[in-house]
Parts: structure tokens; C-alpha cells; sequence
């Protein structure tokens, strides 16, 4: 069977965080110490991966206002700042990637997740589930509705608190291109004092995280707009085998 | 004027935009049922193959242990694998038969697990890849997802041919890539349990 999959730009893993970073403490006992073994041309396994699609998407999967609502009494939208996130996925070479999966996950406005583990005091909002998904089109563009994320703390030093972020998951073409992320917003002041964004030791790496608010995107009287591109890696040409 | 800022190499080469733990709380977004919601219309989990797939069906079970020995609680696990023809089939489908992708994570007992069947040999440059499943595994404390594979104990005439695992210098460490068969009321199941570190811990390739 002839197969195609495409090569792709190496991981500059100098940019990439480091795993053993000991500021993010968990990171300490988490972290591989042995080098990583080099897949130097890159088999069928590492340059194919799956496509999603056939993945059925319910109506309301990327508009985190509408998927949790509750019925009955409480029956409402939820708390906070309505928001936007928008952008594309596009390559190293500025290509766009189409019909690829973006999920994204999220606190509500008040700090807390939604997760059977998070105890923080912040209540939970009814309205708000905190978990959304698309496709993206065939400009690799893609759009969340949601409520901006409150900030949280966490216990990593003494008074240390995650800037607001919003978690985001993309595949690629190929399981090479797979990324997750977090997304935080323009003119944060936790962003630079967060141990988990300080894994990063170029602080243009840490630009590459930050989405910009969008005046033009956004609508009056009813949403802010936030502009995130996500660049994987880049596709660099088909070889054809036998 | 609003768009992101783009780092360039000094090629002109856009940089890959940097990557962050998932978190403890990726179940919320990747792993529903854990994180305590109900599924979606359709989901991406455990069970790559339904009782009519073609191929050898089999369980991939692990646990993930940190440089303590304690397992890792909060670790989710993606697999991507090859048909049983040895063909990476790409459209995922959960109405078909075998869709090569899956997602588990590590439940209270630590245990990932997937409804599989063993994959064919992949060719790979004229050679032959012995069977085995592509895991990458993304959890808190991680800041990029760690990428291994998985093969098994009983193919080892297929796994002294693989061109992928000889390139693993020590015949010790290479050890660490080998699932190994358990017993399990007639289905075949393999255990694959993942070392993030210490003296057992697992090959982690980087491609
Ligand atoms: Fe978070």
C-alpha cells in the first residue's frame, strides 16, 4: 500500500520548555533524566496521525455560553466577562491547517474548574461546564465563545496564583504536530510571575502564548474579542513509498 | 495589527508555538468521564476496536510512576497505532469498526486502558517495524508531552529486526519499550507501565 505523510521541521526543543525545571516543583520528580532517543527520519508512525472529521460535534461543542446550561431554576448563562477566542492553526511556513481538532478547557470566572479535584473556595457556576472543541476551517481558522477565566491559586510556593488561561489542545496533521498549550491574555500581570510560564527561558516563547485583544472582532454591547494563532510544525514535503 | 505575535527563527521560519503542562484538571477537556461530566455526542476514548474489528483483539493496560515510584494519578495517554494490516488508517470514526487513535487516563487503581487489537508491522525504508502502539502521555508536572512506544514481549524475532528499536543504544533500556503479556480470562492483555524517571525509567524519543 502506497502511502504519503509528510516530514516535518524539527522540534526545536532549545525553545520548548525544558523538562526539569525545578521552579514548577512537580515538574522536579516528573521529569525524564536520561536524553531522549532521536528518531532520525522519522518513520510512518511518527509522520502519520488521525483526522477527526467523522467526529460528530454537537451544536453548541465550541460556545462554552450555551453548553452547560442548566433547565429549571437556575437556568441562565454563565458569570463573567463574555469573550470571544478566536485565530488559526497555521504552520512554521504560515500555511494554514485545516480541519484540525482544537479543544479547550478552562476555570470559570471565578478561578474554580469544574473537576472532581478542585477544591478551591471560588463556587461553581452552574451555567458553566468549561470545556469546548471545533474544527478548524479550511483557513485553519476556529472560535470559542466563552466567559473569561478567573485566576487561581495553587500550591507551588507560598502565594503563588496561575495567571487566567485558557487550556488549548491542538492534533496537526500528524501526531508530530500534536501541542497543548495554555492561552493567556494581553496585559496580565500574573503572566510573568507564574512558575509555570517562567519554564520557559525565551521570553519571545512566552509572547507565542499570549493572545491580543481584538477590537475590530469584537461586537459592541455584547463580547470582547481575543485573538490566539497557534503555529505547529511545519510540513515539509510528500515522499511517496512503496 | 491585532494578530498574535509570531516569533521568527533566523531563517524567516515561524517558531512552534510553546507548549505548557496540561494541568492536573486535562480531564476536564480531553477526558470527561474522569473529570466527572457526561460524554458528548461522540468522544474520543479507550476502545479503538469494536467485536467486529479485523485483527488480534487485546488490552493495553499501564501505570505511570514518577521518580519516587509513585504513580502518577493525573497522567493522560494518547495512543496512535496501525491497523492489524499494518496501515495507519487516519479517519477517526467511532462507528466503524477500528479507528486507530485512542485516549485513556489513569484511574484511582493507576491503571490506564485500552480495547485494542495488536497492530500489523509497518514498513519503514525497506525494513520491517516490529508491531507496536505510538503513545505520547501529557499530565501535570510535564511541560511537553513525553512521546514512547509501546512493543511486545511475545513478537521478539519481529522486535531484534525493528530498525526503530535498535536504535536504542542499551539492550537494558530497550527493555523498558516491551509490553508484557498477562493473563486475562482468554483476552490477551499487555502491560505497559511508563517511568517518567529513575532507574527503570522509559525510553523517550524525541522525532
Ligand atoms: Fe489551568
Amino acid at each position: 500500500m502506497s502511502q504519503n505523510y509528510p516530514y516535518f521541521v524539527a522540534r526545536d526543543r532549545a525553545w520548548q520548555p525544558a523538562q526539569y525545571t525545578p521552579g514548577y516543583k512537580t515538574s522536579v520528580s516528573r521529569s525524564p533524566r536520561q536524553a531522549l532517543v532521536s528518531i532520525q527520519n522519522a518513520s510512518p508512525s511518527e509522520r502519520s496521525g488521525p483526522v477527526f472529521h467523522n467526529l460528530d460535534m454537537g451544536q453548541h461543542d465550541n460556545d462554552l455560553l450555551m453548553n452547560f446550561r442548566t433547565e429549571g431554576s437556575q437556568a441562565g448563562l454563565p458569570i463573567g466577562e463574555r469573550i470571544v477566542v478566536h485565530g488559526r492553526v497555521i504552520d512554521q511556513f504560515g500555511k494554514p491547517v485545516p480541519n484540525t481538532l482544537v479543544e479547550m478547557w478552562q476555570a470559570n470566572a471565578g478561578g474554580r474548574y469544574r473537576h472532581k479535584k478542585d477544591s478551591y473556595l471560588a463556587p461553581l457556576d452552574p451555567n458553566f461546564g468549561g470545556v469546548g472543541r471545533c474544527m478548524t476551517d479550511a483557513d485553519g481558522r476556529y472560535r470559542f465563545r466563552t466567559v473569561r477565566p478567573g485566576p487561581y491559586p495553587w500550591p507551588n510556593g507560598i502565594n503563588t496564583w496561575r495567571p487566567a488561561h485558557i487550556h488549548v489542545s491542538v492534533m496537526g496533521p500528524s501526531i508530530s504536530t500534536r501541542l497543548i498549550t495554555q492561552m493567556y491574555f494581553e496585559g496580565d500581570p500574573l503572566v510573568p510571575l507564574c512558575p509555570i510560564v517562567q519554564v520557559l527561558k525565551d521570553p519571545e516563547a512566552v509572547e507565542t502564548m499570549i493572545a491580543r485583544l481584538d477590537m475590530a472582532m469584537s461586537k459592541p454591547m455584547d463580547y470582547l474579542a481575543y485573538r490566539f494563532d497557534v503555529v505547529v510544525r511545519g510540513a515539509l514535503q510528500t515522499y511517496f513509498e512503496e | 495589527m491585532y494578530s498574535q505575535y509570531k516569533s521568527q527563527d533566523e531563517t524567516g521560519l515561524l517558531r512552534e508555538t510553546a507548549s505548557q503542562t496540561a494541568g492536573p484538571f486535562v480531564h476536564i477537556g480531553l477526558a470527561l468521564e474522569i473529570a466527572g461530566f457526561e460524554s458528548r455526542s461522540d468522544e474520543i476514548w479507550q476502545d479503538l476496536a469494536k467485536e467486529n474489528a479485523e485483527g488480534e483483539h487485546i488490552e493495553l493496560v499501564g501505570s505511570v510512576y514518577d521518580g519516587n515510584g509513585d504513580l502518577v494519578h493525573d497522567a493522560l495517554i494518547e495512543i496512535w497505532q496501525a491497523d492489524s494490516h499494518g496501515n495507519y488508517v487516519a479517519d477517526f470514526d467511532n462507528k466503524k469498526p477500528f479507528s486507530g487513535f485512542g485516549r485513556s487516563a489513569c484511574a484511582m487503581d493507576g491503571d490506564f486502558y485500552f480495547n485494542t487489537i495488536k497492530p500489523g508491522q509497518v514498513d519503514f525504508d525497506g525494513k520491517s517495524m516490529a508491531p507496536h502502539i505510538n503513545i505520547a502521555i501529557f499530565a501535570r508536572g510535564i511541560n511537553l508531552h513525553l512521546q514512547t512506544r509501546a512493543y511486545f514481549d511475545d513478537e521478539e524475532t519481529a522486535n531484534e529486526d525493528c530498525p526503530i528499536l535498535n536504535r536504542v543504544p542499551s539492550p537494558v533500556r530497550r527493555k523498558t519499550l516491551i509490553a508484557v503479556k498477562e493473563s486475562n480470562n482468554g483476552k490477551p492483555r499487555y502491560r505497559f507501565d511508563i517511568h517518567l524517571q529513575g532507574d527503570d525509567e522509559t525510553v523517550f524519543f524525541d522525532f
